[in-house]
C-alpha cells in the first residue's frame, strides 16, 4: 500500500514538473526509477529546432485535401439517374415554354409568323418522320416528367419508400412515359 | 546481343511462333515485375485484381491515384474488409483505411466499393475474378489519407440536432421515463443507425449543399428524436428544422436507401419529418 502511494505520488510530482518527459516515462520507467529522478530524459537543446508552429501542420493538410471522386464513379442506378432526368426534363420544358411564350408575345414587334394558322402550315408541310421525331422530342420529356411527378406525390405521403417499391415504380414510370410519348407522336 | 534482341523485336509482331526460346529471359526482363501480386498465392491461384484509391497527404502535389493489387481469393477471406486487410499486412503496409469491429457495428470501415457505398466489412467480395473491384472513399468527402474521409462536418451537423431526450417534467414515480410497446415500436429501423455516413455521402443533395443541409444520416437521427413518445422538446426540434435548406435540400433522390449497409430507410425518416412539418 504504501510503496504504492510513493510510486503514485512522485509520478504526480514528475507529471507537474517534466509533463513532457511524463510521455516517455511511462512507457519504460518503473516507478522506483522515476521516484529517483532516473526516468527524467535531458535532450540537448539543439536537438529539435521545431520552429514550425504543429497546430498549422493540421490546417496546411487540409487546404491541400483532394475532394473524393463522386458521380463521376457512382454506380448509376434507377434512383439516382431517374431523379437527374426529373430535373433535365423539367428545366429543358419550362425553358421551352419560356422561350416559345416570349418569342410569341414579341413576334407581331420583329415580324415572325408564330400564329397557329401559320404553325399548322409550316408543321403540315414537313415529312412524317420528321413530324414523328419532332413530336416525340417534345413529348417524351413531357410525359416523362408528368409521370415521375405523380410518383414524387406518391412518395410526399409517406408511401411506396421501400427499395423493391422505388425500383419497380422507376422502372414503371419509364415504361408508362415511353409508351405514351410514341402514341403522342403518331396522334 | 542488343541487336538480337532489336531483329527479334522487329520479328516479333510478324512470327511470334518462330520466337526462339534463348530470347524468352530478354523479353521477360523488358516487362518489368508485376508489383503489387500476393506473395504467396495457393497451387491454383484464383486472383482477382483490386484497384484502391490512393492519395497521400505527405505529398501534396501528387494527384490522387488508382493503385492495383492482385490477392488470391482462395487465401483471402470473402468480405472486402478481409482483403484490405491481406493488402496491408502483406503486399503495401502503406495503404490507409479505417477499420474497427469488422461485423457491421461500428460504420469505420465505410467506403465506396464498386460504385456503391457500403461497409468493406458487410460487402462480399465478388467471386467474378474477371472483373475487377474499384474502391474509393466515401464520395464528395476531404480525402484525409487514401480511404480516410474527414467526417469532421458530419459530426457537428449530428452535434447540431441535439441527440439525446430533452425533458423539464420529472416523471411521475421518479424513476424511467416509460413508454408503451406501441410508442417504442416507433423507433425501431431508426435507433440501429450506426452513423457510418454511407448514406449521406451517396446523397447528390449533400454533395452539393453540405455545408446547410443536413442529409440522411443526420434527417434519420433527428427523426429519431423526433419520433420519441418521451421526448418534450418536438416544437424546438421541428422549429431548427423549418428553413429551406435543413430538410427540403432533400429531392427524394434516394440514394440513401438505396445504399443503407444496415438496411435502414432514411428516405422514410425524411418523408415523415417533411409531414411533420406540414402539419
Amino acid at each position: 500500500m504504501f510503496s504504492q502511494k510513493v510510486a503514485q505520488q512522485s509520478l504526480r510530482r514528475l507529471a507537474v514538473q517534466q509533463p513532457l518527459a511524463m510521455q516517455w516515462s511511462m512507457m519504460r520507467a518503473t516507478p522506483a526509477a522515476v521516484a529517483l529522478g532516473k526516468g527524467i530524459q535531458s535532450r540537448p537543446v539543439s536537438s529539435s529546432p521545431n520552429t514550425e508552429d504543429p497546430t498549422q501542420i493540421l490546417a496546411k493538410q487540409r487546404l491541400n485535401r483532394p475532394i473524393a471522386p463522386h458521380l463521376t464513379i457512382y454506380r448509376p442506378q434507377i434512383g439516382w439517374i431517374g431523379s437527374s432526368l426529373h430535373r433535365i426534363t423539367g428545366v429543358a420544358l419550362s425553358g421551352t415554354l419560356y422561350l416559345w411564350a416570349t418569342a410569341y408575345l414579341a413576334s407581331p414587334a420583329i415580324g415572325w409568323h408564330l400564329e397557329s394558322a401559320s404553325m399548322v402550315a409550316a408543321m403540315g408541310a414537313l415529312p412524317l418522320a420528321a413530324k414523328v421525331a419532332l413530336k416525340a422530342t417534345l413529348a417524351l420529356p413531357f410525359t416523362y416528367h408528368c409521370m415521375n411527378g405523380v410518383r414524387h406525390l406518391i412518395w410526399d405521403t409517406g408511401r411506396a419508400l421501400t427499395n423493391p417499391a422505388i425500383i419497380k415504380s422507376g422502372w414503371t414510370v419509364i415504361g408508362l412515359s415511353v409508351t405514351s410519348a410514341i402514341a403522342l407522336a403518331f396522334l | 546481343m542488343a541487336s538480337l534482341r532489336s531483329t527479334s523485336r522487329l520479328f516479333a509482331a510478324s512470327r511470334p511462333l518462330f520466337r526462339p526460346a534463348t530470347f524468352a529471359r530478354s523479353y521477360a526482363t523488358v516487362e518489368s515485375t508485376p508489383k503489387n501480386v500476393d506473395p504467396i498465392p495457393s497451387e491454383n491461384p484464383n486472383m482477382k485484381t483490386f484497384k484502391v484509391y490512393r492519395w497521400n497527404p505527405d505529398k501534396p502535389s501528387e494527384k490522387p491515384n488508382m493503385e492495383s493489387y492482385q490477392l488470391d481469393l482462395n487465401k483471402t477471406g470473402p468480405m472486402m474488409l478481409d482483403a484490405l486487410i491481406r493488402i496491408k499486412n502483406e503486399i503495401d503496409p502503406t495503404l490507409t483505411f479505417r477499420r474497427s469491429c469488422r461485423e457491421g457495428i461500428c460504420g469505420s470501415c465505410a467506403m465506396n466499393i464498386d460504385g456503391v457505398n457500403t461497409l468493406a466489412c458487410l460487402c462480399r467480395i465478388p467471386t467474378d475474378t474477371a472483373k475487377e473491384s474499384r474502391i474509393y472513399p466515401l464520395p464528395h468527402t476531404y480525402v484525409v489519407k487514401d480511404l480516410v474521409p474527414d467526417l469532421t462536418l458530419f459530426y457537428k451537423q449530428y452535434k447540431s440536432i441535439k441527440p439525446y431526450l430533452q425533458r423539464d417534467t420529472p416523471t411521475e414515480d421518479g424513476l424511467e421515463n416509460r413508454q408503451s410497446p406501441e410508442d417504442r415500436k416507433k423507433l425501431d429501423g431508426l435507433y440501429e443507425c450506426i452513423l457510418c455516413a454511407c448514406c449521406s455521402t451517396s446523397c447528390p443533395s449533400y454533395w452539393w449543399n453540405s455545408e446547410e443541409y443536413l442529409g440522411p444520416a443526420i434527417l434519420l437521427q433527428s427523426y429519431r428524436w423526433l419520433a420519441d413518445s418521451r421526448d418534450e422538446r418536438t416544437a424546438e426540434r421541428k422549429a431548427a428544422l423549418d428553413n429551406s435548406m435543413s430538410v427540403y435540400r432533400c429531392h427524394t433522390i434516394l440514394n440513401c436507401t438505396r445504399t443503407c449497409p444496415k438496411g435502414l430507410n432514411p428516405g422514410l425518416a425524411i418523408a415523415e419529418t417533411k409531414k411533420m412539418l406540414a402539419a
